[in-house]
């Protein structure tokens, strides 16, 4: 639609109003039933209008590091919070520091405040770790647990037809059950599947960090071992604790959920890849499988790192073929290698939908730059009260009766398509944006309302635009169905050219910004596709039918399309002129 | 049929007309007049910034039977700014008022509590940031920058680039009179405001857009005739689609005006105010902009053109000569290509160009 097609189709073009008409008649009967099916019968409203949720968080200084709690990143902590919670920048969610180390996050009404809360306090802080050693979560000898964690060894092996090149392993096996039982689960490499390179049979099969249990004469490693030897997975403080104030550089020893209830420690070699390497992840459901995983995506740097760890990890036997992904001190799932991957991974856990998606929401935007506490979570009236939302309405109201008694007046009967058209974009809105709610979080604000009423205006242009040029084409001498054929095409170029050029600022603001600017961009891009829906499958359409009644067709005096009122030329004048120059497609 | 009706109708077949071209210099002034205005008035009395943009105070009160709209009336009170005003689930109030620092924020503090009879030290104060930071509206700076040069780039390839260039002009037109308008009035810029000047934004180009293509459509064979210039003929496109103009300009104020005058005025809201006061201003001045300002201006980059420079000397030539033989040069014997362009519409339309030529 870049372009207006120079070539028109002959008068006439569009000779089906009735299938035009059938596919918007449908498409409304559908949304609505949808909407009314959905239970979601009002759009969301922002937080100005209808209150919500504000949650306090508060930044944590770590031990040592009391000056990372400053002004710069506080506001990189905001910028990352914003993006989390406003994911798809239609939720008109609210962040602002608040004093020296308090970070406010408003969320409007109908949001899960459970998941809101999730995601904003989680760090995020992403590293891919070498395993080194696995074991049962508590510091008892291993054995009982290989029994009770129904293992399934071997299913991500068999199951590697899937086209992403992936490294993963099915988190019920990978505990120390699979470990134990690693040499048939590992030892056939998987022929399919890898897009970014075969295994490297040449590479030195070291891998970086201190193979398992290796006694070393290092004192650190030392108490590493120890440390790893009596840590105790099954204790939520332990858990707690595990992570704190590791750097990414130095071996650590972390927890992870195999399944619920179910842990496993790991003995964990430095960080190789982390989270900034990371370019976009998201959650998507593993059709094979049936399971939600998080794929990702690395930038280039990290691409490189990937290929290179697990290179060199393929290269080993089980466990230390393996990495952990590790978010937050926890280990989400340590997945085994057998082959040289880049690109992309997955991490498959314990994941649904809505976690699979929301930490890949999480991993997009990046970690926060501090650890943060939440405070205090509370209700909050709407910012603006309901009076202003009341006003609006009325007020809209009243302007929309002045428009109505506007078209009526001066366009008489054909005001009747104009209303209904009105009517039927009114309708599409409502219902597309109150099925948004649910669907995408798209809450609507004061200033997007406004803009709805400002959408009147543009809806409106469109059909006064194609009225008009039915008028110029009566007042040349024609009836009124070639009329309307004939000045469709051109009515027609102007309202794909000027809609693209409202659409265009939607498309680039949507994509470019943040926070309420693309809420704006959203609404406007909407309201924009469903003008042009409105006119193409409606407007002309039913014009196109009316055109037939008697009481347009004849240009009866009420109809606005009278050819006396309308001055148009007498058909004798007409034919005497055609002497003169006239439209070529007459002659 | 009503009177407009009628007018409609000799508009379109050039009885009527307002020569837009002709009085361009009156309406250029008069835009630069605004525009100046605007300008001084953004420079000496600034921006009254919202606390979404350079954040401020927020006070939070013990559980109080104060209600939200008495609390705010306090705070503004107070303050000298415009105040948000929440209850919080457990009753109390958070109040956040815009452009305060600790001092000040000490100061509304005391008063508050003697407003809400409440100890001072019940109330909490603290200053928020912005929630409308650097990196929102960085982002939104790249976002308008880029579409500029998106827009610039359609339009010069849907249309022409001078027609680029007049609606450039005229968006600016428009954003600068919308915000001047802001700084005269002294409302508080709330990302209301901000979400209305882009409404505006888009708004501007689409109505432009219209007329352009009326304009574009109406000059595609104008070298093929020797009756009318290129600003005849632009004259004759604005007064071609001057119904629409008006038509769609009411229709997309009336709601609008409902929003600034009885939701604002009457009912008394506050936010409402804000927003509808710039999409008002805004509208209006890019319905106007698209006729008085963006089309002559193509009209004067077009006119610089050799080939239109031509046909000018033709069309004078040709004037002049009907003149001297004391006739209208009914048939010009052009061929039927320029019909498109002319039409049969042009029969009184010719004798009223001539006389204004004189």
């Amino acid at each position: 639609m870049a372009a207006p097609k120079k070539g028109r189709r002959p008068a006439g073009g569009q000779s089906r109003p009735g299938r035009a008409l059938a596919l918007i008649l449908i498409a409304m009967v559908a949304l609505t039933g949808g909407m009314f099916w959905s239970g979601h019968t009002t759009p969301r409203l922002g937080i100005d209008l209808a209150g919500g949720t504000s949650i306090t968080l508060k930044a944590k200084a770590e031990p040592g590091q009391e000056s990372a709690v400053n002004e710069t990143n506080m506001n990189t902590a905001v910028g990352i919070i914003e993006r989390r919670v406003n994911g798809l920048g239609v939720s008109e969610a609210e962040v602002q520091t608040q004093g020296r180390e308090n970070i406010i996050v408003n969320i409007p009404k109908g949001t899960n405040e459970k998941q809101a809360r999730e995601q904003v306090g989680t760090t995020a802080q992403l590293y891919f770790r070498p395993v080194l050693a696995v074991a049962a979560a508590t510091p008892e000898p291993a054995p009982t647990a290989s029994g009770s964690t129904a293992p399934k060894p071997s299913s991500s092996a068999s199951d590697k037809k899937s086209a992403t090149p992936s490294a993963t392993a099915s988190t019920q096996g990978r505990a120390l059950s699979e470990a134990l039982k690693a040499p048939n689960a590992t030892g056939t490499p998987t022929p399919t599947g890898s897009a970014s390179g075969a295994p490297k049979a040449s590479e030195t099969p070291k891998a970086s960090g201190t193979p398992q249990a290796t006694p070393s004469a290092d004192a650190a490693t030392a108490a590493l071992q120890e440390k790893f030897a009596t840590l105790n997975c099954l204790d939520p403080k332990a858990r707690a604790a595990v992570g704190q104030g590791v750097k990414p550089s130095e071996s650590t020893v972390a927890c992870g959920e195999d399944a619920p209830g179910v842990w496993s420690k790991y003995l964990l070699g430095p960080a190789e890849v982390e989270g900034r390497d990371v370019d976009d992840a998201k959650g998507v459901l593993d059709q094979q499988r049936g399971m939600w995983i998080v794929t990702m995506d690395f930038t280039e740097a990290g691409s490189k790192k990937f290929q290179s760890i697990t290179g060199k990890l393929s290269q080993q036997a089980d466990p230390q073929n393996r990495f952990a992904i590790v978010l937050d001190g926890n280990v989400v799932s340590a997945p085994s290698v057998r082959q040289t991957l880049s690109a992309s991974a997955e991490i498959s856990g314990n994941f649904n939908q809505q976690s699979a998606q929301d930490l890949g929401n999480i991993l997009s935007y990046g970690a926060l730059p501090l650890t943060f506490d939440t405070q205090s979570v509370d209700t909050v009236t709407a910012a603006l009260g309901g009076e202003q939302l009341e006003a609006g309405l009325i007020a809209g109201a009243i302007g929309l009766a002045l428009v109505v008694i506007y078209l009526v007046v001066y366009y008489r009967g054909l005001s009747f398509i104009a209303i209904l058209s009105l009517g039927v974009s009114a309708l599409l809105t409502y219902v597309i944006m109150a099925l948004l709610g649910p669907a995408i979080g798209f809450a609507l604000n004061l200033p997007a309302v406004c803009g709805a009423i400002v959408a009147i205006g543009i809806t409106a242009d469109s059909f006064i635009v194609y009225f008009e040029r039915i008028r110029d084409e009566i007042r040349e001498g024609r009836t009124l169905r070639p009329a309307v054929e004939r000045a469709w095409p051109r009515a027609r170029r102007t309202i794909l050219v000027s809609d693209f050029v409202s659409f265009l600022a939607a498309a680039v603001l949507f994509i470019v910004t943040v926070g309420k600017v693309q809420g704006f961009a959203f609404t406007l891009g909407l309201t924009t596709l469903l003008d042009v829906v409105v006119v193409f499958l409606f407007t002309k359409p039913v014009m196109t039918l009316l055109a037939r009644t008697k009481f347009f067709g004849d240009g009866h005096k009420l109809s606005g399309l009278d050819p006396k009122s309308l001055g148009a030329k007498p058909p004798l004048r007409r034919t005497r002129r055609t002497t003169a120059p006239v439209d070529p497609k007459e002659a | 049929m009503s009177k407009l009706g009628d007018l409609g109708a000799r508009l379109h077949r050039g009885e009527v007309g307002y020569d837009f071209i002709g009085n361009r210099k009156i309406w250029y002034g008069l835009s630069i007049l605004i525009t100046i205005t605007a300008i001084v008035a953004l420079a000496v009395r600034g921006l009254n910034m919202g606390i979404e943009f350079q954040g401020g105070a927020v006070f939070t009160t013990p559980k109080t039977d104060v209600t939200v709209s008495q609390a705010t009336e306090y705070a503004e009170e107070a303050s000298g700014h415009d105040a948000i005003v929440q209850q919080l689930g457990n009753g109390s109030l958070r109040i956040q008022v815009g452009g305060l620092d600790t001092e000040q924020s000490d100061q509304v503090r005391t008063e508050l509590a003697k407003d809400l009879n409440l100890p001072e030290d019940k109330i909490a104060a603290e200053l928020v940031g912005p929630s409308w930071g650097e990196q929102i509206a960085n982002k939104a700076w790249t976002g308008l920058g880029v579409f500029m040069i998106l827009v610039v780039i359609y339009l010069a390839i849907a249309f022409e680039w001078r027609m680029a260039v007049a609606a450039l002009i005229a968006l600016i037109h428009d954003l600068t009179i919308t915000v001047g308008i802001y700084s005269l009035v002294g409302f508080e810029v709330t990302v209301g405001t901000v979400i209305g000047l882009l409404t505006i934004l888009g708004y501007s180009l689409y109505d432009t857009v219209v007329v352009f293509d009326s304009l574009k459509e109406q000059t595609k064979d104008i070298t093929k005739q020797t009756r009318f210039t290129y600003s005849d003929m632009a004259n004759r496109s604005i007064n071609g689609t001057l119904v629409r103009s008006i038509n769609t300009t009411v229709v997309a104020l009336l709601p609008v005006a409902g929003l600034l005058f009885i939701g604002g005025g009457v009912l008394g809201a506050g936010m409402l105010n804000d927003i509808s006061l710039s999409l008002f201003v805004g509208l209006a001045a890019g319905a106007y902009s698209s006729i008085f300002i963006a089309t002559p201006l193509v009209a004067d980059l077009k006119e610089r053109e050799p080939a239109m420079k031509a046909l000018r000397k033709r069309v004078l030539a040709k004037r002049a000569s009907a003149a001297d033989r004391g006739e209208d040069g009914l048939d010009d014997g052009t061929d039927a290509g320029e019909a498109a362009v002319v039409g049969p519409r042009t029969a009184a339309r010719r004798g009223r160009a001539e006389e204004r030529r004189g």
